[in-house]
Formats: C-alpha cells, structure tokens, sequence
C-alpha cells in the first residue's frame, strides 16, 4: 500500500514548489542582485553636466546615495521622473545619475526640459560600469551606504512605495 | 451582439460540462441508468456551445470587430484573412479556447466510438473528460476570457505579434494541442478503470488506440515547432531545451512509455499499475506544461503573459486533477496483482527497460526545467539550466535506449528466444557497425567518439526493425497495421538518431573574409564571392553580398545574405541566407566590412539536419498506421471485465 | 505592473528584428582556440534582457556588450571558469546556463545518475520476481502473438 502512495506525495511535493514559485513570481523578472551586501563597484566617469570633471565612486564615501541608471532611450525611465524629482527635492539622499548608453546633447537636453533631480550624473557610454553594477534593463536604482556597501535594488521604475518602504528606513537606520 | 453570444455559449458550455461530468460519475456510481445515458446529451451540448462560441470570436476576428479586447490586442486590419484567423490562438485566451474545442472534439470522438464499451464504463470516461472540460471552461471564463469588450472600441489592432506571421503558426499550435490534449482520452480511461475498481486486458485494448493517436499528433506538433523555429531564428538552432519546449516533450516521452507499457498489460495483463500511473503522468504532464507557460513562473522565449492570479488558479485546478487521480491510483493500484511471469531475455523486459529509461529522461527534463523554482523554493540561491545540462543527461538516458530497441524488438513474449535470434542480431549488429563506422570515417574523417557509436546505434534499429517484418513477408504472411506501424515508427527512430548525430557531429562553420572575385572552399561547397550592392526596404536600408555556390563546379544556388539598417531604431541586423543542397543546409550570414570591397562571411554547413523533422513525421506516420489497426475496432464485449484473449487472424 | 512594461518594451523591440533577421555575432578571433572557446561561452551565457537566450544569440545592446567583454577577457588570458565567475558576480547564477558544479547544485547533476540506480534496481526486481513466477506459468503462449 505503501509504495502507491508515493507518486502523490511526490506530487505533493511538487505543488509545494509550484506554489512557492508563484509567490515569488512578481520577483521573477527581478533576478536578486549578487551585489547586496557586498561593496559597490568601483568607477570614474566623466560628469555630464560639467565638463571636464570626473565623478568617481570615491566621492560618496561616508554618505547614503542613490545611484540611478537611466537613459533618454529609455521609456520608463520617463515615467520614473516625477517620482526621482519628488526624491530629489526631499533631500533626504543623494540622488547620483548613471546614463547609459545614451547620447550626451540629448540626456542634457532630457534634465533640462524636464528638471534634474540628481546631485551629479555620471556618463556611461560604453556600458562597461553598468555591467559591473549588473544593471540588465533600464531604469535601476541602488541604495549605497555611508560604508559603501550595496543594500538594496529596484528594477524597474522608482515608485513611492519603494521609497517609504525600502529606502527611507534603511536610510534612517531602520532596516540594514 | 455576437461575442455576448460567445461569451454565453462559453458559460452554457460549463453547465453542460458540468451535467456531463456529474452524470458520468454520479450515474454508474449511483446505478442510475438514465443518469449514465444523459452524459452523451450532454456532452453533445457542450461540444456545441464550445463550438457556437469558436466561431463567434472567429466571426471577430474575420470582421476586425475591435471592440472585443483580445482581438484588438491580436488582431490589425491590415492582417491577412489567413493570420486573422490563426490569430485565434495567438495569445493565451485564445489558445484556452482552442484547448476546450479541441478536448471536446475528442470527447465526441470517444462518445461515437464507445459502442464497443460497456455503458457504465464509457459514462465514466466521458465523465472524467466533462470534469477536464469543466475545469478549463471555467479558468477561461474566470480569469481569461476572449470575449471581453473594449469600450470605446479600438480604431485598429495591436496586431499579431510578427513572429507569429507565419504559416507555422497556423498549424503547429492546434496539432500540437490536438496531441497534448488527446492524452486526456488515455488519462480519462485510467481514472474510469480505477472508479471502477477495474483493470484487465480488454481496458488495455480500449486505450492504446486512442493513446496512440495522441501521440502520432504530438509528435508532429512538436516536429513542426522544432522546424518552424529553425527557419524563423535562423542560424541553425532547432531545439533550445526552453521550459515551453520541455513541457511539450515530457508528456510525449512518457506517452512513448505508454504506448509500449499498454502493449505489455494488452497482450499479458501485465504492468497494469504502471500502466495506470503512466496514463496518469502523461495528461499531468500535459496540465503541468499549461500551468508553466502561462504562470509566470518561468522565464521562456515562449510564454504567454505571466500572471500570478491565474498561475494560482490552474494550480488549484492541477491539485484537484492530479491530486484526485493519483490519490484514487493509491487506493485502486494495490487490487491490481498479476501472477504472469517473463524471462529476462523476454519482450516484457525489454519493454519495461523503454518505459524506465524513457521515465527518467523525462524526469531528468523535469528536474532541469524546475530546477530555477525548487533551487529558489529550497533557498539554494538562483540556478538557471540550458543545454549545457539538458544534452548530456538525456543522452545518458537514450542512448541505451536504442541499443535495447535493437535487441529487444527480436525478443517474443515471456521466454524471449533471443538464442534462436542470435545469427539475425548478429548479422544487424555487425553491418550497423560497419556501415555506421565507414561512413563515418570514410564520409567526414573526423568526429567525437559518440559519433560512430551513435550512428551504430541508429543503423542497427534501421536493420533490426526490418528483420521481422522482412521475416513474415518471406514466410507469406500478412503485416498487420499494429506491426507496420510500429516498424515505421521504429525505423523514424532510428533516422532521426543517425540524423541528429550527422548534425551535432558534423556542421561545419567557418568564418571567412573574401573580396569578390575570390573562392571560398568549405566542405564540399565552393563559395565565390561576386561584391555586395546597396538593397533597400520598406523601413530599413544596407548591403546585400552575392554568393555564387557550386559543388565540384556545379551550380547549386546563388545566395545573397543582408546587412540591414533600420531607419527608426539604428540597428543593424544580419539577414541569413538558407539554401538546401543534397540534405545539407547551406546558411550565410554576412559579416564585416572589411575595406577595399572585402567582407567577412560566416558559413555554416548543416548536413542532414531536414532528416530530423522527417524522421519525426516517420514516427508519427507510424503511430497513425498503428492506431488504425482493425483489432482495435473490436465487436462490443459481451461480459464486462472478462479477460478478453483475443488472439488476431494474422 | 511595472515589470510587465520593461518587458513588454524589451519584447517587442526584440520581435521586431526578430521578424525581420536575428543579428549575428560575426565576431572573429584572432586564435581558432580562443574563437572556438569564445563561441562555447557565448553559448553558455544568458542573455540577461531576454527570455532564455545566450548572448550569441540576442541582438540587444546588453547581449553586444556582454559578448564584447568576453572576448576582451579571453584576449587577456583569462579563463573559462574565471569569465563565467566574473559575469556571475555581477548577474547572479542565473546568468550561467550550465548550472555550476557546487554542493547546491548536486541534486540536479545527480539526478540522472541517481534515477538510473533506481531505475536499475527497480527492474532487477520486477524481472526477479516476473523470473519466478514464471517457474510456476504453464500457460502456453501463442506462437503468433506478436505485437
């Protein structure tokens, strides 16, 4: 009797996984990203808002920051403006641009028709940063902390529920 | 006006559904007579509502009626009639449709043919597949119904997705559906056997031609897949062990399993449990693959829009199916005990070898394509698998497989006699052996160390499965279509080994720069390069290179690979030319400039990859053969559950 | 809601070349060797914008700069398992078709050897048992009984 009931338990088992798969399914197109918790990537990037400087990640040692990836090609990217505007004029974290992949006199033109939320924007032409950072489809937002450590990531437009739930309490010291 | 009626239809079609499953269970269980006579009444019904609403959202898509929201999403003006009506099941609603007509139809087909069953017994298999239909009809109209209105309309469609423009589309979804969804017959036979606490020969008669026709279709359907993705992603690729393609080929590999298990418990009463839980696990596998491209649980080239609320529900609809037949498998299996005994040289065992080493290919194909979930579900961080893991474990499985084809198929049943067949086994081994060795290094002087053995292989079934039927036709006596067909299907078998060796072992690809003028040699081709010119299109300009191709100085094609730029997104895409040559796949993609008129080329030279597909639509031919056997149009059986020998004037 | 956009958007940018020519990788090195280890992990290597493809495969940007970096590294003199490590670094696992070989992933590598010891055993002793009753079978079988 035994051994007939192992082809349901077998499937018993196997619902278990499936149900657990679409629960985390909303994650699904969000792969975890292998930087959490570990320091974030190096980079020297020509600024695109002033020329002739180099925005380094060594800069914003000992603050919280945003980094956020974007592009003008990039739809969602300006869906995610109003919000990044609301980010940056609380003040609460520094909003740093990463443009990949773009085109320097239209991402300009970009932040100065619809504002500039960012502290400072940083130009990645060749894509070669945004793969160090794992970025795989634009927009991306990380959360840095003042020790340099990546704690968290968004895939996908920044919405408020992001910032009050996962950033502003980081930040405040809630959640690490 | 008449997507409402579509749309009520629909739910017409789950009452009938629903009368059809609960009579069918309900009357034999009850011994209520005119309970179990009602069942074809209404599974009538339900077939015509399903179909009333078929064509109602067809009329939609035919009259570019935009106000019904799928065919907005699928579905453009400026379609041709053709693709506005494959366009049907384009999308996830649509293919749900064509699961239901396509289960009714079969459900009819069974009703016409049950004479030949006891009444209670054909009530309760028609009951199951009212339960199915049930089931189905009611996520469609849940969660995924077609018929929903746009309001205000749309002016124009979305459009079908481009991809899907193709004549493929128009037949490799409902064969493949017809195949996938035919093994509800089988299961629905299984779940009647064990609600009726009864399993014998005459059961294993009933099912196998029905099982057989499943499988002869799915076999297409996925042949036509295969083929249809080689010429649609160009570059040669024709199997990617993508999770879709996986939940296609795991119910055909166990329907293979039980289409040689019912054969066993046929002719000896044998395997009977295990027949059982195979027919089971085909139609669960078949569920299964619906849950995975439509839950979003996996990432696939094909999936339809993922959508965790509907995941939720076809697994609650699974659990319930599933759960239900193999829960009445642990209560029933146990009565099922044979006293028959066999010979380890004796067919049953080589048969019983198929179905285990065929059950764990395709769980191992499980375990590949699930293997991102329960990594995630067992907190063993993120694992994704493709071919590296998926080719060398199912060749672990199959290659012994087709050895044991070769001597199994002389076995007879229970004492094996394989001693009386040793000159014949012999005699095929060796002259595998040595044409699969000679033309492996006489034709290509190069190759893995698989590749003589595996074409060895392939060459030995070809013999092998000639043997017997070459054997009555010199004896003068008549094949039957059960032999014919299984000979067929053998012998696809073995094509399409020697074929898929022939392709793994033997393309060739070469990158080469030439100026024009120049003669590139590779393989047995010559590739004269004649200079590129500008090509222009409706939305993108570039280059095209001009290839004149001869094989020892005979003319075989000229071929002109692109270069395209497109004017909206600046991308340059690469346009590969195919041409086909003496079974060999010619493929020519252009590469860089090089300066001074020189270009780089990539040339790829598939040879026998067209035998593959052929050798799949062998296969199903077989199939198709099989199931038409006369023996499985049997007069109708006297006593119910008598062990019916019957042994067929040859 | 949000994912289902950047996916869409990806897909259909996708299906559009796709419809109209799949790009190719006509990306020569200089060293058969390397060529031929360059278009093995290539292959092996997920394109990470896309639904289960390789990066050999894709046309997107991402998959062109992936590939790039490969071929930089392979011409530096690095190996095969210190790309993928490299890439996995940055992408996760996920980014790796052949799963790695790790006590994580022992159960799926060692399914197939596993199953075809059961599979084994299990028919031993279905043939043992069909072997002995056979002793006690005198039930004539039919000449002719073919399939």
């Amino acid at each position: 009797m035994n051994r007939f009931l192992v082809p349901l338990g077998v499937f018993a088992l196997l619902a278990i996984v499936l149900a657990i798969g679409i629960r985390h399914s909303p994650d699904k197109g969000i792969i975890r990203s292998p930087l959490i918790g570990k320091p974030a990537p190096s980079f020297a990037l020509p600024a695109l808002l002033e020329p002739g400087r180099t925005v380094r990640s060594q800069d914003f040692k000992g603050r919280w920051y945003l980094l956020n990836v974007w592009g003008t090609w990039c739809g969602e990217c300006r869906a995610e403006h109003e919000m990044l505007l609301t980010v940056g004029k609380s003040g609460a974290v520094p909003l740093i641009g990463l443009d990949w992949k773009d085109d320097d006199a239209q991402a300009q033109a970009w932040l100065r028709q619809l504002g500039n939320p960012y502290e400072t924007v940083a130009v990645d032409r060749s894509g070669r940063a945004a793969i160090d950072w794992g970025v795989y489809g634009a927009p991306e937002t990380f959360l840095v902390n003042p020790a340099g450590i990546v704690v968290y990531k968004h895939v996908g437009a920044l919405t408020q529920a992001e910032w009050t739930h996962d950033i502003l309490p980081r930040v405040n010291g809630g959640k690490s | 006006m008449l997507p409402e009626l579509g749309h009520f239809a629909l739910i017409l079609a789950l009452l009938l559904a629903g009368l059809q499953a609960f009579f069918g269970i309900a009357g034999p269980m009850y011994g209520r007579e005119r309970w179990s006579r009602a069942v074809t009444a209404a599974l009538a019904g339900q077939a015509v509502m399903v179909v009333t609403a078929v064509v109602c959202l067809v009329h939609a898509f035919i009259n570019n009626d935009f106000s019904v929201l799928y065919v907005a999403e699928n579905s453009n003006s400026a379609l041709p009639l053709f693709y506005r009506v494959a366009a049907l099941w384009g999308a996830h609603e649509g293919s749900l449709v064509l699961w239901i007509l396509l289960l009714s139809l079969w459900s009819v087909a069974v009703a016409v043919r049950s004479g030949s069953l006891p009444p209670n017994f054909a009530a309760r298999v028609l009951g199951v597949l009212g339960l199915v239909s049930f089931g189905f009809l009611l996520f469609t109209l849940a969660t995924s119904n077609p018929f929903v209105r746009l309001d205000p309309p749309a002016p124009d469609g979305r459009d079908l997705n481009p991809i899907l423009q193709d004549p493929g589309l128009a037949v490799h979804p409902p064969i493949l559906y017809t195949g996938y969804v035919g093994f509800a017959v089988a299961f629905a036979f299984a779940c009647a056997a064990m609600l009726e606490g009864r399993l014998d020969q005459a059961w294993a008669r009933w099912t196998r031609p029905w099982t057989t026709w499943a499988w002869a279709f799915l076999s297409c359907g996925i042949a036509l897949g295969s083929f249809w993705a080689y010429y649609e992603l160009g570059w040669g690729g024709f199997w990617f062990w993508d999770p879709v393609e996986n939940a296609s080929f795991m119910p055909w590999l166990v329907g293979t399993a039980l289409v040689h298990s019912l054969a066993v418990t046929d002719k000896r009463g044998l395997f009977k449990s295990w027949t059982l839980l195979l027919a089971i696990l085909a139609f669960s596998l078949s569920m299964l693959g619906t849950f995975l491209v439509r839950s979003g649980v996996l990432v696939s080239v094909h999936s339809f829009a993922a959508d965790p609320s509907r995941g939720m529900f076809i697994l609650a609809f699974l659990i319930v199916m599933i759960g239900g037949a193999l829960s009445l498998y642990a209560w029933r299996a146990p009565l099922l005990k044979s006293q028959a005994g066999f010979e380890l040289g004796a067919r049953e065992s080589f048969l019983l070898f198929n179905n285990v080493l065929l059950v764990i290919a395709a769980a191992t194909v499980l375990a590949g394509t699930l293997a991102p979930l329960i990594s995630d579900a067992l907190h063993l961080g993120t694992v994704s698998v493709g071919p590296p893991y998926f080719n060398p474990t199912f060749l672990l499985s199959m290659l012994p497989l087709t050895a044991l084809l070769s001597v199994g198929i002389h076995a007879s049943w229970k004492r094996g006699r394989l001693k009386d067949k040793q000159r014949s086994l012999l005699l095929t081994l060796v002259a595998a052996a040595v044409l699969g060795c000679g033309l492996v290094f006489g034709l290509y002087r190069h190759g893995h160390v698989l590749t003589p053995i595996a074409a060895t292989l392939g060459i030995w079934i070809l013999l092998s499965s000639l043997v017997d039927p070459l054997d009555r036709w010199r004896r003068g006596l008549s094949l039957p279509r059960a032999v014919l067909g299984m000979t067929i299907a053998h012998m696809g078998l073995g094509i399409a080994v020697i074929a898929l060796t022939a392709v793994q072992s033997f393309t060739i690809e070469r990158d080469i720069a030439l100026t024009p003028g120049e003669v590139a040699r590779v393989g047995a081709y010559e590739l004269r390069f004649e200079g590129v010119k500008p090509v222009e299109g409706p939305n993108y300009d570039g280059v095209g290179g001009t290839f004149v191709v001869t094989r020892a100085g005979a003319p075989v094609a000229v071929m002109v690979p692109q270069k395209r730029q497109f004017w909206v997104q600046h991308q340059v895409t690469s346009e590969t030319a195919i041409t086909m040559n003496r079974g060999n796949n010619l493929l020519l993609a252009l590469g860089e400039d090089l300066g001074a008129g020189r270009w780089s080329v990539r040339v790829q030279i598939r040879p026998l990859v067209s035998l593959v597909w052929l050798a799949a639509l062998i296969m199903a031919i077989g199939g198709f053969v099989a199931a038409s056997d006369r023996r499985y149009h049997g007069a109708r059986v006297a006593v119910p559950g008598a062990e019916v020998a019957v042994p067929e004037k040859a | 809601m949000k994912r289902a956009a950047v996916h869409t958007l990806v897909l259909q940018s996708l299906m559009l070349f796709a419809s109209l020519g799949w790009a190719l990788d006509t990306t020569v090195l200089p060293d058969p060797a390397l060529q031929a280890r360059y278009v093995a992990l290539t292959h092996e290597l997920r394109c990470m914008q896309c639904q289960n493809e390789a990066i050999a495969d894709s046309p997107v940007d991402l998959a062109a700069d992936l590939r790039n970096q490969v071929r930089e590294q392979l011409l530096a003199g690095k190996s095969d398992d210190e790309i993928r490590s490299w890439m996995a670094a940055r992408y996760g696992d996920f980014i790796l078709f052949r799963p790695r070989y790790s006590w994580r992933n022992a159960w799926l590598w060692g399914a197939p050897a596993v199953l075809l010891l059961v599979g084994a055993w299990f028919s031993w002793r279905i043939v043992r048992t069909r072997t002995l009753l056979l002793a006690d079978d005198h039930e004539p079988l039919e000449e002719d009984l073919r399939p």
